[in-house]
């Protein structure tokens, strides 16, 4: 294997681990003023996320600079063609980082609401907009042979990648959903889980729909390099299980489910993508690929190191973090510190 | 609108913005650190409730940091996609490790920190604070790795159209970091202690008597921390001061207002500076002194800035070389101005907390509070030369600003990114100062315990 597939694989490792994470924070985010009734309950729905949504963001940050350094002309292309969408997405991550800083630093019930609605637009606008990025990235998009695209905003608010946007949001609301369950005890957990049923009919019916027009819109369930159907495949029995699980009452194996569906779906778009980073729907020429948009084999084979080296140590301590704080809260918890 | 002027507003807006932030959290994480391997060893609860105390004023700090960070992470992405093609083989790396060696450690530490009082062993959750100091501190090692490339390109090739790596050693020892990076560690420290200083002297002309301890103990060790951080920035920066003499002479002479070759070169005080004319049109000057200042001697010789203006049209061909020199020759005096008062201040500041005489020195307690701005508006000043002094390169000598930007944005988008961003951060700058004056201000007998 080369180094151009190799990094192709590291990114869709970091994407993946940005949207398992990440996706039950935005989920947590988003959930928030529908299960949580007093401030006291939003608390410690925030709290759930507290100790952890800074580490898990940072996945987010080093896949877009892996991708940076790797694929520079993906990196140049993708943020530069979606720039209006960007800057929406960035402009929620902005509000909602300092949300959970700032609410409880005063006790101003209006003050506290604000920050709460900062919290819940500054994780549903980027979980939206990623879904319809990922959707697009799919689909392609115009680009030129200069590996521009020069389309602006509407071309990509087409119905098949607005759809995108909502299967992303729906995944990422059960994935939170799941993350709650786990996360919370009492009353609010109860409501939680009550919630969770309805929840993942709605995500089995979309993703559904989004798959078969995915077949039919897309190259990516039959996509001649890897085969994203079999990742996709998996993804649905995941959802499926995560079902059961949840029937059962089996609250960490449902949240697994869930992040399985996640990671799959990640896997199904980069697989079906491969060897492409992005299609360009003008002539495929213009596509950029892992070896015409990629960095030279010196700067891989160096990053190649660093990331053999940081990425298990990074997973080890994130991973310990999650042990430090595996126990339950509840609105009347003394450890709430957001 | 010219697409260029607009995405280099929207650059200077976010990078300005973050670094108003960022100093604060790289200074008073190794501050906190101190405190609270003192507090290990010492067992003195005081120490404890320092960190807890000043801990909000950093997290503050730290959250906008964090947020407007994500922006300069794909500002090279969004507005310049040129420079991303062209540069990213080497500006890609250094970016990506930052991510995996620093904004993890600080980023997961942080939440470990703020969480983990109860959960955490006293020294455990003193290593935690040096772990979040450390993954501060990592992470502008490496970006200041990307940013000195930009100043002075190291161990590279032309190649495929772009700038590649052939060297990454030469990278990481490229001989701008070793002066950048200790110069911005040491800012960062001096902008802790003043900032420390400043709420510890607000309070301590209130005279709260059952909290004259807390302050006094927390000056102390500010002061200590400033003049240490202070004398170092200087130090370091007058090295820096040498080699850019070297390395880019034209962003040292636009520092200096010195438009004619002379030697020995004198050194102007106060100017006037046309830079339409190429000449000063009021200066005041000290005879051999820049000869001094850069070459350790009274006779070498300094280029002025319409020989290097000739000199790089002869490299480069036709075009404007020359930065804009007002911005940079008074950017520079309020740098290396306001650098040798803080000297001044926190040498006092330590003399006066030894004696234990800060509370019947009132009018000192009264200067220290404004001082608390002088590493902020010092920083700022220091990136606006470090940064406008490249002009007109990205990449100095490989890629012109001009040639660095998106060509796929219109400047409709940006003008609408430009507001959106400039509005973010109107709004976050007025909400986290208020916060940090409301807990700068508080009462730490009172708030200890609030659990907020």
């Amino acid at each position: 294997m080369d180094l151009n597939t190799l990094w192709f694989i590291l990114l869709t490792v970091l994407f993946s681990g940005f949207f398992f994470l990440e996706g039950f924070d935005y989920g947590v985010g988003i959930l928030l003023p529908f299960v949580a009734k007093t401030d006291r309950e939003r608390r410690a729905v925030i709290n759930t996320i507290g100790p952890v949504w800074d580490g898990n963001e940072v996945w987010m940050i080093t896949a877009g600079g892996a991708m940076f350094a790797a694929f520079p002309h993906m990196y140049a292309t993708l943020f530069s063609g979606f720039y209006v969408a960007l800057v929406f997405m960035l402009a929620g991550l902005i509000i909602r980082g300092v949300a959970f800083e700032f609410r409880s630093k005063r006790d101003n019930p209006k003050w506290r609401e604000t920050w709460d609605w900062a919290v819940y637009y500054g994780s549903l606008i980027p979980a939206f907009l990623w879904g319809v990025t990922v959707a697009n990235l799919m689909q392609g998009v115009a680009i030129e042979a200069d590996f521009n695209y020069y389309g602006g905003l509407i071309p990509l608010l087409n119905p098949y990648a607005m759809f995108g946007g909502v299967v992303f949001l729906s995944l990422f609301i059960t994935h939170g959903a799941s993350f709650l369950a786990i996360k919370l005890k009492g009353e609010i957990q109860e409501r939680v889980k009550a919630l969770s049923g309805k929840l993942w009919i709605a995500a089995v019916i979309l993703t559904v729909a989004f798959l078969a027009w995915t077949y039919l819109a897309t190259d990516i369930l039959n996509n001649p390099g890897w085969d994203g159907l079999i990742p996709a495949i998996l993804a649905a029995v995941a959802l499926l299980a995560y079902g059961l699980f949840l029937r059962m009452g089996r609250e960490g194996l449902t949240f697994l489910s869930g992040g399985l569906v996640i990671v799959l779906a990640t896997v199904m778009v980069f697989s079906g993508l491969f060897p492409r980073l992005m299609i360009s729907t003008l002539d495929p020429a213009n596509s950029l690929t892992i070896y015409n948009a990629s960095s030279s084999p010196y700067t891989l084979k160096i990053i190649t190191i660093v990331a053999a080296i940081f990425v298990p140590i990074v997973v080890a301590y994130q991973g310990w973090t999650y042990w430090i704080f595996r126990k339950r809260l509840s609105p009347d918890s003394s450890d709430l510190h957001y | 609108m010219d697409p260029v002027i607009l995405s280099r507003w929207q650059f200077a807006a976010t990078t300005i913005f973050h670094f108003f932030f960022v100093p604060v959290t790289l200074g008073l994480s190794v501050f906190l650190a101190i405190l609270e391997t003192k507090y290990v060893t010492s067992g003195d609860e005081i120490y404890k409730k320092m960190v807890k105390f000043w801990g909000k004023i950093f997290l503050i700090n730290f959250a906008i940091g964090v947020v407007t960070g994500i922006v300069q992470e794909f500002h090279f992405g969004l507005n310049w996609s040129e420079y991303a093609r062209f540069m990213g083989d080497i500006f890609g790396a250094p970016l990506a490790i930052e991510g995996l060696m620093a904004f993890f450690l600080e980023s997961t530490f942080i939440g470990v920190w703020i969480f983990g009082w109860d959960k955490l062993s006293k020294g455990a959750h003193a290593a935690v604070a040096w772990m979040v100091a450390i993954g501060s501190n990592l992470s502008s090692l490496w970006i200041l790795i990307a940013n000195s490339f930009m100043q002075n390109p190291v161990g590279y090739a032309i190649r495929n159209g772009r700038a590649e790596m052939t060297d990454f050693g030469a990278l990481v020892s490229n001989p701008n970091v070793w002066h950048q990076f200790p110069h911005v560690v040491t800012a960062g420290i001096t902008t802790a202690g003043f900032i420390i200083m400043a709420f510890s002297a607000w309070h301590l002309l209130r005279d709260q008597s059952e909290n004259n301890e807390f302050f006094k103990r927390s000056f102390k060790w500010a002061a200590v921390f400033a003049l240490v951080g202070s004398i170092l920035v200087g130090s370091i920066g007058h090295a820096q001061g040498q080699f850019l003499a070297k390395s880019q002479p034209l962003k040292i002479a636009a520092m200096e207002g010195h438009w004619e070759t002379e030697a020995p070169a004198s050194f102007s005080v106060i100017a006037i500076v046309n830079q339409e004319k190429q000449e000063n049109t009021f200066d005041v000057k000290v005879p051999k002194f820049l000869s001094l200042m850069l070459f350790n001697n009274l006779t070498s010789e300094f280029k002025g800035l319409i020989d290097l203006q000739a000199e790089e049209v002869a490299k480069y061909g036709p075009g404007d070389y020359i930065p804009p020199v007002t911005l940079s020759y008074w950017s520079s005096r309020t740098m290396i101005g306001l650098g040798l008062l803080m000297v001044l201040l926190a040498g006092l500041a330590v003399w006066w907390s030894w004696k234990d005489r800060l509370t019947d020195l009132k009018w000192f307690l009264k200067i220290m509070i404004p001082a608390g701005l002088f590493p902020t508006i010092a920083i700022t000043a220091g990136w606006l030369i470090a940064e406008t002094g490249r002009w007109p390169w990205i990449v100095h000598g490989l890629q012109k600003i001009e040639d660095a930007v998106s060509p796929a944005i219109t400047p409709g988008s940006i003008v609408f990114s430009l507001v959106a961003f400039v509005v973010l951060y109107t709004v976050l700058g007025v909400v986290g100062v208020a916060l940090m004056l409301k807990y700068g201000k508080s009462d730490p007998a009172i708030s200890e315990g609030k659990g907020e």
